[in-house]
C-alpha cells in the first residue's frame, strides 16, 4: 500500500533507480554489452537454462518448426518481392519472370509456395497438439488465444499472397472471398467497394492486397514474439498435463529439446523438399497458371487445400450471410476452448471419453476438407451440413457437457511418476504422442 | 525409429487427402505415357526437344503464340540443346517491328536470339476472328495449367476421331475430341502421320509427333526441370545423411539423463 501512495508524497525522499546497468551473468566484452541491453542474459536464461518437461513428444516440435517456416516465407518472400511487379498487366508475367530468368527465382518462388502449404501443415498439427493435451487450459488461456489470432493472420496472408500470381483462381477466388463481405446488412457493398478500392476486383485490388500481404507477415512475425513470450512465463505443457515440480521433471531446453527440435526439423524438410523439388504443383491449381480474366470463370473455384475445410463449411448453409457467420465463427469458437472446456484435467491421455470425440473432430476436419474441394451438389452439400453440425456440436455442447460429466482415469502425482506409469504399461498411449 | 516411420506416414496421409480433387468429374481415361522427365533422375530427351521444336513452328505455331519464350531459351542448360548459331539462324528468320528509331519511325528488322516467339496473331481479337470465336491459348505454361498436364496434352492430340458417336451432332468448326471436357473442340486435329518430315529420320507418326511436341510443350513450362531435379536429389541426400547424424547425436545427449529415470 505505501509503496503505491509514495508515489503521490511529495514529500518523501525515496532513492530511484533510473538505471538498471549490471547483474549480468557475462565478463568481458559480452558483460559490458549485456550490462547495458540485456540480450545475453535472456537468451542464456530463456534458451539455454530454460527448463522445460522432459516428456515432450514429438508433436511439441511443431512451435520451433513454425518458426523456422516462418523465416524462411519471410526471406524467401523478400527476395521475390525484390523482382515481382504487382500490376494486373504484368503480375503473371512478372511470376513467370522470376520462373524462368531470375536465377534460381523458380526455387525461391517454388519454395515460397509450398512452405506456405506446409506452414498450414504444421499449424493444424500444432493445434491438434494443443486440443488433444489440453494446452488451452489454465494457465495458457491467452497463450492459446494469441495462437488463434496468428491463425486467423495466417489465413489472411496466405488469401492475399495467393492472389498475386494473378491467375484464374488468384483472381477469382478474390472475387468471392471478397464478395462475402457484401453480405453484411446494409453496408456491404460499400465495404467490397471500399476492399477493392474499385468497382471490380483489378489493379488497384491486386496492389492493397500485394502491401497487405507484406504487412501480415510482419504482423505475424510480431505476434508471434507475444505467444514466445507468454510460453516462457506459462512454461510447455507436456503428454501427462501434469506441472513439473522438480528437476526429476525436467530438462533444460538446450541441449536436449534444442536436438530434438533440430531432428523433427530435418524430417520435416525432408518432406517439403521432396515435394518442393519433385512435385512442387501437387498442392496448388493447375488454373493458376491461366492468366486472371474476368470474363470467363473457371468452372469449380475452389481455394488453397487448407482453406477446404472452412470453405465447405461456408457453402454448407444455403444463407449468404449465416455461411459467412458460419465460417467465421468455426474459427472463433476454437479461441473459445478455453472457457467451454471446463475439466481441471488437461491431457487427453486421462479422458477416454473426450479423447474419442476429439478423434471424431479431426476425422470431421479432414471430411470437410475432402468435401470442401468438391462441387457443391448431391451427396456432398449433406456431407458438409453433417460435417458443420458436429464442428460446432464438439466446441458448444460436447466440450462443456462431457467436461462435467466424466469421469477421468487415475492420475499419478508427477511427470517422473507418469514416465514410470507408462514404462510399466499402466498408461497407454502411442509413442509419437 | 518407429516415430518416424509414423512421422512420415503422417505426412503420407496428409498429402494424399490433400492432393487435387478437381479431376473427380473426368470421364475419360487419360492416356498415361512414360515420359523421359518423369521421376526422381527425369531429363529432357534432347532429340526429342529438337523435334518438338520443329512440330510446335510447323504446326501449332499457326494459331498458338509462345509469348513467354525467347529465342535464346532453345540454347539455354537444360532445353533442347540447339547452339548458339543455330538460334540465330532461326531468329533471324522472322521479322520484327522495332523503334521508334532516332527519327521517330518504326521499323522493322530481323530477328534475334533476345527477340519473344512470334506471334501469329496481333491481339487476341484477331485471333479469335480466325479461329470461329474460339481463343488459341498461349502454350508457354499450358502443361502445367492443364489438370493432367503432360498426358492431358498427349490425349488431346491423339483424342481425335472422325465420326462422332450417334446422337452428338457438331456444328461447323467444332470437332469430337474424347479428352476434351465436354467431347467438342474447335481446333480441328492438328497431327496426322507424317504432317511434319524429321530430318534426323525418325518416322513421324502422329504418336511420335504428339509425343515430341508435349515433351517440348513440358521443357517451354518448366525450362529448370532438370536443374530442379538434380539440386533437389542432392538436397535429398544431404538432409538424410544430416538427419541421420543429427539423430545420433540426439540420442547421445538424451543417453546422460534416461539412465537416472
Amino acid at each position: 500500500m505505501s509503496g503505491q501512495d509514495s508515489n503521490l508524497n511529495n514529500n518523501e525522499i525515496r532513492p530511484v533507480h533510473t538505471n538498471k546497468v549490471g547483474g549480468s551473468p557475462f565478463k568481458g566484452v559480452v558483460g559490458w554489452i549485456d550490462n547495458r541491453l540485456p540480450i545475453f542474459r535472456i537468451f542464456k536464461y530463456e534458451y539455454l537454462d530454460f527448463q522445460v518437461p522432459k516428456n515432450l513428444s514429438y508433436l511439441w516440435s511443431l512451435g520451433g518448426i513454425l518458426m523456422i517456416c516462418l523465416i524462411f516465407l519471410i526471406v524467401t518472400g523478400l527476395v521475390l518481392g525484390m523482382h515481382y511487379k504487382p500490376s494486373s498487366s504484368e503480375a503473371f508475367v512478372s511470376v513467370e519472370k522470376i520462373m524462368r530468368d531470375v536465377n534460381y527465382g523458380w526455387l525461391l518462388r517454388y519454395a515460397h509456395m509450398n512452405f506456405a502449404s506446409f506452414f498450414f501443415i504444421a499449424v493444424y498439427i500444432h493445434i491438434f497438439r494443443g486440443l488433444y493435451y489440453g494446452s488451452y487450459k489454465e494457465p495458457r488461456q491467452l497463450m492459446w488465444l494469441i495462437g488463434i489470432i496468428i491463425f486467423f493472420m495466417m489465413m489472411a496472408t496466405a488469401f492475399l499472397g495467393y492472389t498475386l500470381p494473378w491467375g484464374q483462381m488468384s483472381y477469382w477466388g478474390a472475387t468471392v472471398i471478397t464478395n462475402l463481405f457484401s453480405a453484411v446488412p446494409l453496408v456491404g457493398n460499400t465495404i467490397v467497394t471500399w476492399l477493392w478500392g474499385d468497382y471490380a476486383v483489378g489493379d488497384s485490388t491486386l496492389n492493397r492486397f500485394y502491401v497487405l500481404h507484406w504487412f501480415l507477415a510482419f504482423g505475424i512475425l510480431g505476434i508471434v514474439i507475444f505467444h514466445v513470450i507468454a510460453l516462457h512465463i506459462v512454461g510447455s505443457n507436456n503428454p501427462s498435463g501434469i506441472e513439473p515440480a522438480d528437476t526429476r521433471d525436467t530438462v533444460s531446453f538446450a541441449p536436449f529439446t534444442t536436438s530434438k527440435d533440430l531432428f523433427a526439423m530435418l524430417i520435416f524438410l525432408l518432406a517439403f523438399v521432396l515435394i518442393t523439388m519433385f512435385a512442387p504443383n501437387y498442392l496448388g491449381h493447375p488454373d493458376n497458371y491461366i492468366p486472371a480474366d474476368p470474363l470467363i470463370t473457371p468452372a469449380h473455384i475452389v481455394p488453397e487445400w487448407y482453406f477446404l475445410p472452412f470453405y465447405a463449411i461456408l457453402r454448407s448453409i444455403p444463407d449468404k450471410l449465416l455461411g459467412v457467420i458460419a465460417m467465421v465463427s468455426s474459427t472463433v469458437v476454437l479461441g473459445l476452448l478455453p472457457w467451454l472446456d471446463l475439466s481441471k484435467v488437461r491431457s487427453s491421455v486421462f479422458r477416454p471419453i473426450w479423447k474419442q470425440f476429439v478423434f471424431l473432430f479431426v476425422l470431421d476436419f479432414f471430411i470437410l476438407m475432402y468435401v470442401g474441394g468438391m462441387p457443391a451438389e448431391g451427396i456432398y452439400v449433406l456431407i458438409a451440413r453433417v460435417g458443420t453440425v458436429y464442428w460446432f456440436l464438439f466446441f458448444l455442447i460436447i466440450a462443456p457437457l462431457v467436461s462435467l460429466t466424466e469421469k477421468t482415469l487415475p492420475m499419478p502425482n508427477s511427470i517422473h511418476e507418469y514416465e514410470n506409469w507408462k514404462k510399466q504399461g499402466r498408461i497407454k498411449t502411442l509413442k509419437i504422442f | 525409429m518407429s516415430f518416424v516411420l509414423k512421422f512420415s506416414l503422417f505426412f503420407l496421409f496428409f498429402t494424399l487427402t490433400i492432393s487435387n480433387f478437381s479431376s473427380a468429374e473426368k470421364q475419360e481415361k487419360l492416356l498415361r505415357q512414360s515420359w523421359s522427365f518423369d521421376g526422381f533422375f527425369g531429363k529432357f530427351d534432347r532429340a526429342s526437344l529438337q523435334r518438338g521444336y520443329q512440330v510446335y513452328t510447323e504446326v501449332c505455331a499457326s494459331c498458338h503464340s509462345m509469348n513467354l519464350l525467347s529465342y535464346r531459351n532453345l540454347s539455354e542448360v537444360g532445353g533442347p540443346g540447339f547452339s548458339e548459331d543455330e538460334v540465330k539462324a532461326i531468329s533471324s528468320k522472322i521479322e520484327v517491328l522495332d523503334g521508334p528509331n532516332e527519327s521517330g519511325e518504326m521499323f522493322k528488322r530481323s530477328g534475334k536470339a533476345s527477340d519473344k516467339f512470334a506471334s501469329p496473331f496481333p491481339n487476341e481479337k484477331a485471333a479469335r476472328a480466325a479461329n470461329g470465336g474460339a481463343y488459341p491459348p498461349d502454350m508457354s505454361v499450358l502443361v502445367k495449367a492443364r489438370a493432367g498436364g503432360a498426358d492431358y496434352i498427349y490425349s488431346i492430340l491423339m483424342g481425335y476421331e472422325d465420326k462422332p458417336p450417334k446422337g452428338i451432332k457438331l456444328e461447323d468448326g467444332v470437332y469430337y475430341n474424347k479428352y476434351m471436357s465436354g467431347n467438342k473442340i474447335k481446333m480441328s486435329k492438328p497431327l496426322n502421320n507424317d504432317s511434319v518430315t524429321y530430318s534426323d529420320g525418325t518416322a513421324s507418326t502422329q504418336e511420335q509427333l504428339a509425343k515430341d511436341v508435349v515433351t517440348f510443350l513440358t521443357w517451354a513450362s518448366e525450362p529448370h526441370l532438370e536443374a530442379r531435379k538434380r539440386i533437389g536429389f542432392k538436397t535429398v541426400i544431404y538432409l538424410l545423411i544430416l538427419t541421420a547424424l543429427v539423430y545420433l547425436v540426439k540420442k547421445k545427449i538424451w543417453l546422460r539423463i534416461e539412465p537416472k529415470v
